[in-house]
């Protein structure tokens, strides 16, 4: 019993790598990544896990030497009668400073390829969010947004396999989130403006298309799916929608 | 100085002669700082109690969508059968974090506190403005009443989440609940504002006007110091709240757009007068709301520091840099808000500033847990239940504190941004660090407050039992995130993507429930106490700051003789006595009855 407290404070460190351990084995970690951006985001992701797992161990294990060894029930050592120490309050300041700062810098290339080098294209496609629905216009044959013979869908968001794509992101009523989690991308969408999202896919199949900001009581339902397609099958899909669209006009 | 002291001290004393008043002006308008902490006390306690029945709530709705509520549902959802409606969802989670952040843990730090210790901890009689004083808890009713009857409008309490964003929050056509609850919702925040500075201002003053003879700011205990800075931190981001608030305000009731863009439609129906722009509320929501994250942990962290040194019988380690840490967090902390909104169409050059200055601030974070860790090296360690609870704030903070880095890495942010990652942070930042130092100064303090012991085995079952399924509920929301689980959805398993997630959380609802139940066992111990606590003496834990040289409770003026101040509050051990603590008013063994010298 004398020892309890410190081997509680021992689960902890246990817990934390026990569960970031038993995860991935239970299918409960990063989602398939079928991204280009992806990559880069997951690696930085475990880069920051090591590093902060083994910071968090030592100190954790820190922690409960020092209370093992200096419980006053077991514990025959005089108190250390000090008040600090200069060099060690030095050393604890700079390394962490550098080490911060190190993981700052390591940050940009990656954040700029997502959200600063935007690809010098037409958009692909513009999606509109609004409560609780994806609005999707694709441009018509003169491959042109915003003319008369754009093709319209809603929630069921198809794009052409291994091909850089450019998102016109609007909102037409609250914010919203345009949250593609195999393709690691997430912009909130602002009413009043027109944010560019881009990305490649490079695996074909059926995602998930989640909004990821509170945008009122439906916010779950907010459900649209995105169909990556290799360049043909993506095409004939666009002619089928428009001339379904031409029938109805 | 010595001038402004005993200036200071006339005042209160003067005070202190009128004080044969009634039991209405003694206990319940009383302008006594013991009865007003007492009072925001006991408040925020109930408040917590709400808080927290939401949460569980909240997460019967993720471990078991739609199903029935057992007992309450059918009283409280008779229309839908006993479930919880979609709307009554948001309503639940935008609740539980607006009551948790302005109702309990900023008044229960600031106010209770700050309140009940300030004046005895440096050594005056009362604070400097005691019926600003009085008036600060007071204005903590109109919040209280515009809280609650806004679950009982038309549409009920405000659903737009605690962040309050535009245009859901500022346009009525935008959600059912985003009536006249949202309303209410802003004016309460408004009148918490009012309060909070009322506080700060008075808490500033005392601290800068009242200290006793010889107790210079380096003399300080720490807990005054988390509370000084974080009443800094109050004086200057509050105003930009109160500012962003009425301009909210105004937008719903008065048809301006300042956060509503040109021509906006939602719901069938044209919204305000436009021109607005929705990303300027998020700016000055989080100029505050940041800052604010400090304002709910820096008092936290100078009282567990107090408790870490007291329970170590050991000086803290490194005193200075601990204050320059707390110092650096705030500065820091006006110039990180950003970080909130990486994702929200803010330039994206502006996102990298925010990225380097919210890694940096991890740093003086990293420089205090490494001075607690210090401060147990060689120290002589008794596990009191407010020690194991200060404990646990270490720990846990530690994990809150590099969780962080994780949201802060922009890049890795795009994915885990408004996911449960930032939940399971966010709860081990301000309950698992907080909430428990929180828990930890009131088993400390218990006895300075009521002149009695709470029992010590009912705390040390509460502090296990909370340390084993706070972690149960919160850790594994790590991995929730990491899996790109999002937060505030009602429903997220109909996606195929968090479908396997269920089981995972019905596991983290179960450990909810558990702790729920065990805050029964401190709800008893508190209240059992009042009668049946083991009456103590001045300095029950023979500890050095200078409240415990006061009676066990203080009377009205706090001390019975002029305290006079030899040394700071951290000299356990110290080779000069044989005791093994040295409290800060003991004159010196070679003391010859002069002056108390300034160093």
């Amino acid at each position: 019993m004398a020892r309890f407290w410190s081997l509680l404070f021992l689960l902890v460190p246990i817990m934390g790598v026990g569960i970031f351990l038993w995860a991935p084995t239970a299918g409960l970690y990063l989602p398939r990544d079928v991204s280009t951006h992806g990559h880069a985001i997951d690696g930085l992701f475990t880069f920051i896990l090591v590093l902060t797992g083994v910071v968090f161990v030592m100190t954790e294990l820190v922690l409960v030497v020092f209370l093992w060894r200096y419980d006053h029930r077991t514990n025959q050592e005089p108190v250390k009668f000090v008040h600090g120490s200069h060099n060690l309050e030095v050393v604890w300041t700079i390394v962490p400073a550098a080490t911060l700062l190190f993981i700052a810098i390591y940050q940009m290339n990656t954040w700029a390829d997502i959200k600063i080098n935007r690809p010098d294209m037409p958009p692909t496609v513009r999606v509109t969010a609004r409560q609780f629905e994806w609005r999707l216009r694709y441009p018509g044959k003169d491959g042109v947004l915003g003319t008369q013979d754009d093709i319209f869908a809603v929630n069921d968001l198809h794009l052409p396999l291994n091909e850089e794509i450019l998102v016109h992101l609007e909102s037409a009523d609250v914010l919203h989130s345009f949250f593609l989690p195999n393709l690691r991308i997430k912009q909130d969408a602002i009413p009043g403006s027109t944010i560019p999202v881009w990305f490649r896919a490079t695996e074909p199949g059926t995602y998930d298309l989640v909004c990821a900001e509170l945008c009122g009581w439906g916010h779950y339902k907010m459900k649209g799916r995105l169909t990556i397609e290799p360049r043909k099958k993506f095409e004939s899909w666009l002619e089928q929608k428009r001339q379904e669209q031409e029938a109805v006009q | 100085m010595s001038a402004t002291i005993a200036h200071g001290h006339q005042g209160a004393h003067e005070h202190a002669h009128e004080h044969a008043g009634s039991f209405l002006t003694t206990y319940v308008f009383s302008r006594d700082h013991k009865v007003i902490g007492i009072q925001f006390l006991i408040s925020t306690l109930l408040w917590f109690t709400v808080g927290g029945l939401l949460a569980l709530a909240v997460r019967w709705q993720l471990a078991w969508p739609w199903a029935e509520m057992p007992i309450v549902g059918r009283m409280l959802f008779s229309a839908e059968g006993g479930q919880i409606s979609p709307e009554f969802y948001t309503m639940l989670f935008t609740m539980h974090a607006s009551i948790m952040i302005f109702f309990v843990i900023i008044p229960i730090l600031a106010g209770a506190f700050g309140n009940f210790l300030i004046p005895l901890m440096i050594g005056a009689d009362d604070m400097a403005f005691p019926t600003l004083n009085m008036l600060s808890y007071w204005s903590m009713w109109p919040a209280f009443a515009c809280m609650i009857s806004s679950f009982f409008v038309a549409g009920g309490a405000a659903s737009a989440g605690w962040t309050a964003y535009a245009p859901l929050a500022s346009v009525w056509q935008a959600a059912p609940a985003s009536h006249a609850g949202q309303t209410l919702w802003l004016f309460g925040v408004i009148f918490v504002g009012i309060s909070s500075m009322m506080g700060s201002i008075n808490y500033m003053t005392t601290i800068i006007q009242m200290r006793a003879p010889g107790m210079t700011m380096f003399r300080l205990p720490m807990t005054i110091w988390g509370m000084f800075i974080t009443a800094i931190l109050q004086a200057f981001a509050l105003p930009v709240l109160t500012a962003a608030l009425f301009m909210q305000v105004l937008d719903r009731v008065a048809g301006t757009g300042f956060f509503i863009p040109e021509g906006l439609i939602v719901n069938g129906a044209t919204a305000g007068a436009g021109g607005g722009q929705p990303l300027l509320w998020q700016h000055l929501f989080w100029f505050y709301s940041h800052p604010a994250v400090y304002i709910m942990i820096l008092p936290a962290m100078g009282m567990v520091s107090d408790i870490i040194a007291t329970f170590s019988r050991k000086p803290l380690f490194g005193y200075k840099p601990m204050v320059y840490a707390i110092a650096g967090i705030a500065g820091l902390g006006f110039i990180v808000w950003g970080h909130h909104m990486f994702m929200s169409g803010m330039n994206p050059y502006l996102g990298m500033t925010f990225m380097v200055s919210t890694m940096m601030i991890a740093l003086p974070s990293a420089i205090k847990v490494f001075n607690w860790l210090g401060t147990l090296w060689g120290g002589d360690i008794y596990f009191t239940t407010a020690m194991l609870f200060a404990l646990s704030f270490v720990s846990m903070f530690i994990i809150g504190g590099l969780s962080g880095i994780f949201m802060a890495a922009t890049p890795v942010d795009v994915f885990i941004h408004d996911t449960y990652f930032i939940v399971g942070h966010i709860h081990y930042v301000l309950f698992g660090s907080s909430m428990f130092g929180i828990f930890g100064g009131i088993y400390f303090w218990y006895p300075k407050m009521f002149g009695r012991m709470m029992n010590e085995t009912l705390g040390k079952i509460h502090f296990f039992l909370s340390f084993i399924f706070f972690n149960g509920t919160f850790f594994t929301m790590h991995i929730l995130g990491a899996g790109g689980f999002p937060r505030r959805l009602a429903d997220p398993y109909h996606y195929a993507t968090f479908k396997h997630m269920q089981p995972l959380n019905e596991f983290m609802t179960w450990c909810a429930l558990a702790l729920g139940a065990a805050q029964i066992i401190f709800a008893i111990n508190f209240i059992g106490s009042l009668f049946l606590g083991k009456k103590v003496g001045r300095n029950p834990w023979r500890s050095n700051s200078l409240e415990w040289q006061a009676p066990s409770p203080p009377g009205h003026g706090n001390f019975d003789f002029q305290p006079i101040i030899y040394r700071g509050p951290y000299e356990y051990n110290s080779p000069e006595v044989d005791e093994d603590y040295y409290p800060q008013t003991q004159p010196p063994p070679d003391h010859s009855g002069g002056e108390a010298s300034e160093t």
